[in-house]
């Protein structure tokens, strides 16, 4: 009905367009300030809560860091990067950086594969197949400090499950002090963190083989490809964005590991499970030596930050293209 | 990214600045000298009695003591011990305190002395302080002046097996610490964990070298440690030899180094489940082992520390804490009244029968049924010296270091001086 009132556009060259007016013009800008204010009103509750919440402490921690502080008051005793120096002579920080590197080493040679695996053999066609990736999925659902009281039971030295079930089928020289062992507590925790998250990286994977269409793999065996060079050629390559999100989500779970130490070790023994995170959390909560706390923070703080932007500078950039590295990307 | 290091930061921030909003806000909390036009005087009385039976038999106290003092209105505040801890931080640091505070006395109590926040009440308790047990007192005495009144005092020691002893031939507990080190091998002879220890937690640990300490060097040698912030001196390292030489007896039951207190498979359960022979625990052993294991029930005997040969400390002196209130600096008359109320023989024998606290007012001990809390008891009336817990005497990151310190040698990767050499290191850092 609007054909009628109005002049049809499309009729041709020869009708002329009015220029827009000085008051269509002046409508326009209304318009525009009128959304900007209510974009601008929609954004001020959590701008807020962010800068006062997120940001402006972290500055303050940022600031911390170069005095000694014990928490109360104003810092007012500046130290200068006595604090980093400090913390890089540390025996206990070098070995949470050790520590750190080992897990994510860890986790990306065993860990990740195992995941994958476990996707491809649910990804076939099985009886059931729902209910085992439910079930693989179960743990990641547990919250970490559950999971730590739930298997610092099941590690119990003598009297827990591990033990008695290695008894019951005569392996019991496996059996040892597991979480209580030195040697031994950052291998029991990375199967812990395992059992934990392997489910999760395997439903993005799951996720990640089902988006790849049937043809690709049926034609790879059309033209001969055997089952491993139909994985190698076809699956993984358009598997290869899916999996680097999952290193990357894996590398910083690694770094910020704290919840599951605390309950099952406290970064014990002696030290033997200690993360950044849980030196942080010995210094500030219970030495109330907050600037040196804090200095631990600012150090996680720029691993962290780093490695996210080199990963997303060298890794993800065809995956993000556009979105972070460069404003190019924005569909024009 | 990061959305995890960005909270903890956050919180970390944000818990500081919650501290400076709790400073903030109580120096303009109103006055709490309490005066009024009809002469009634608010106290305020604030304690960390937040569990039964205590908090009903404590709120039954200030009624009745209301009812003795007509003129005299008690509002309690009652804080879990946590955060009461870090309420009063913040008070401290905003100048006022309330009227009557619960104290460990210590290193804390000297901080609010020294910043001039506390009542001296030596002068005004005079009259009825003596009749009170000379150890209970002792944690709030500095330089001689009396800052708080206790109302519970305990202490370490060892809690034993009797039916394991006899089992593994020891006729009597152990009184030097040759005689301990064979009670050790004999019940290790036997097929017995000697001891049970948690040491994931690692205080329990500092038990043994503090009270070592103490033996060897002796308390003012602790004193003077503390205060010149030097815990090199040769009885420390005896201490730690001392320590190591326990500790190369293999004592401990399997998987210590992992062992929590209290939990099903902890320290106090495996003395409780009659696994291991001993622990060096507090005054509430007994009904920890109970809680987290079946408990010994008449098995379970008490033994003092015993005394290392050749050391300046003896087997009397005993280490160990309890719970008193302090009055802020200008204080009404009425907080005096309550302490004098509070530490009455009255008011003591009611807190010991209901509240299981061992007695403060010697008088009070009839109400004691409980044989080992007696032979506690008499520990402490026996007591010669004193020396609270080292995590109270300290600031706090000296006393983290002592735990550390002490769990890292008995792991093996400490020596006995680089356990003194750390202690010192984190005091001068602390200055």
């Amino acid at each position: 009905m609007t054909s009628t009132f109005l002049p049809d556009r499309r009729s041709g060259p020869d009708v002329e367009l009015p220029p827009p007016s000085a008051a269509f013009a002046r409508g326009r800008a209304r318009r525009r300030l009128l959304n900007w204010l209510t974009a601008v009103g929609f954004q001020v509750p959590a701008l807020v809560l962010f800068i006062g919440l997120v940001l402006l402490p972290m500055l303050f921690a940022l600031y911390a860091a170069f005095f000694r502080w014990g928490g109360f008051g104003m810092p007012s005793d500046y130290t200068g990067t006595d604090n980093f120096t400090r913390l890089f002579k540390d025996p206990v920080f070098l070995g949470d950086l050790w520590r750190c590197l080992v897990l994510v080493v860890l986790s990306l040679a065993l860990q990740l594969p195992f995941a994958l695996a476990m996707a491809v053999a649910l990804n076939q066609r099985l009886r059931g197949r729902a209910v085992y990736r439910m079930l693989f999925f179960a743990p990641y659902v547990l919250s970490e400090a559950i999971t730590g009281v739930l298997f610092s039971m099941v590690f119990a030295p003598d009297d827990g499950l591990a033990d008695h079930v290695l008894g019951g089928i005569g392996l019991d020289g496996l059996g040892g002090e597991w979480f209580a062992d030195p040697s031994y507590v950052m291998a029991t925790l990375f199967l812990v963190m395992t059992w934990k998250y392997f489910g999760f990286h395997m439903m993005l994977y799951l996720a990640g083989l089902q988006s790849i269409p049937a043809e690709l793999t049926e034609a790879a065996l059309i033209d001969g490809a055997n089952a491993w060079q139909r994985f190698r050629n076809v699956t993984l390559p358009l598997l290869a964005p899916t999996l680097r999100i999952s290193v990357f989500l894996s590398v910083i779970g690694s770094i910020q590991l704290f919840d599951l130490v605390w309950v099952v070790t406290q970064g014990g023994p002696d030290h033997h499970s200690e993360t950044m995170a849980v030196t942080m959390f010995q210094y500030g909560f219970k030495r109330y030596q907050v600037g040196y706390a804090s200095a631990i923070s600012v150090v996680m703080f720029g691993i962290c930050l780093v490695f996210a932007l080199a990963y997303q500078r060298f890794v993800l950039r065809r995956d993000l293209e556009g979105a972070t590295t460069t404003m190019r990307g924005d569909g024009k | 990214m990061g959305d995890r290091a960005l909270s903890r930061r956050g919180f970390l921030a944000a818990s500081a600045a919650a501290g400076m909003g709790v400073t903030a806000l109580s120096a303009c909390g109103g006055d709490s000298d309490g005066g009024s036009s009809d002469g009634t005087t608010t106290v305020e009385w604030w304690n960390i009695s937040t569990t039964e039976p205590a908090k009903t038999v404590w709120a039954g106290l200030a009624k009745k003591f209301e009812a003795q003092n007509p003129k005299v209105k008690l509002k309690i505040v009652q804080l879990e011990n946590d955060a009461y801890k870090s309420k009063m931080t913040a008070l401290t640091a905003s100048g006022k305190l309330p009227d009557i505070f619960h104290t460990w006395g210590g290193g804390v109590l000297k901080q609010q002395v020294d910043a001039g926040l506390v009542e001296d009440v030596t002068d005004r308790t005079k009259p009825w302080v003596d009749g009170l047990l000379s150890v209970a007192k002792a944690p709030y005495i500095l330089d001689d002046r009396t800052y708080a009144i206790p109302f519970d005092i305990g202490m370490v020691g060892f809690w034993y097996n009797k039916a394991l002893f006899k089992q593994a031939g020891v006729s009597t507990p152990p009184t030097t610490w040759s005689g301990f080190l064979d009670a050790v091998k004999k019940l290790r002879a036997k097929g017995i964990t000697p001891l049970a220890l948690a040491g994931k937690e690692k205080w329990p640990g500092m038990y043994y070298w503090a009270y070592l300490a103490m033996r060897t060097a002796g308390l003012d040698a602790l004193q003077k440690a503390s205060d010149d912030k030097d815990f090199t001196g040769a009885g420390f390292v005896e201490a730690g030899q001392h320590l190591k030489e326990l500790v190369q007896l293999h004592p401990f039951q399997k998987g210590f180094l992992g062992a929590a207190y209290s939990t099903p498979t902890g320290q106090a359960a495996s003395v409780g489940n009659g696994k291991a022979a001993m622990e060096l625990m507090g005054q509430w052993a007994p009904a920890v082992e109970a809680d987290a294991g079946k408990g010994l029930g008449k098995n379970l005997g008490f033994f003092p520390f015993p005394a290392v040969e050749g050391g300046k400390g003896v087997i009397t002196e005993v280490f160990g804490g309890g719970g008193g209130h302090a009055l802020r600096k200008g204080a009404p008359q009425a907080a005096v009244d309550f302490l004098k109320f509070f530490a009455s023989e009255t008011t003591d024998i009611q807190l010991v029968k209901k509240t299981g606290v061992l007695p403060v007012v010697p008088a009070a001990e009839s109400a004691i049924t409980d044989p080992n809390t007696k032979a506690v008891q008499a520990q402490l009336k026996g007591a010669t010296g004193f020396q609270l817990f080292l995590d109270q005497a300290y600031a706090p990151a000296v006393g983290q270091e002592v735990n550390d310190s002490v769990a890292a040698l008995i792991a093996g990767s400490k020596s006995p001086e680089q356990v003194t050499q750390s202690i010192t290191k984190t005091a001068k850092e602390e200055q």
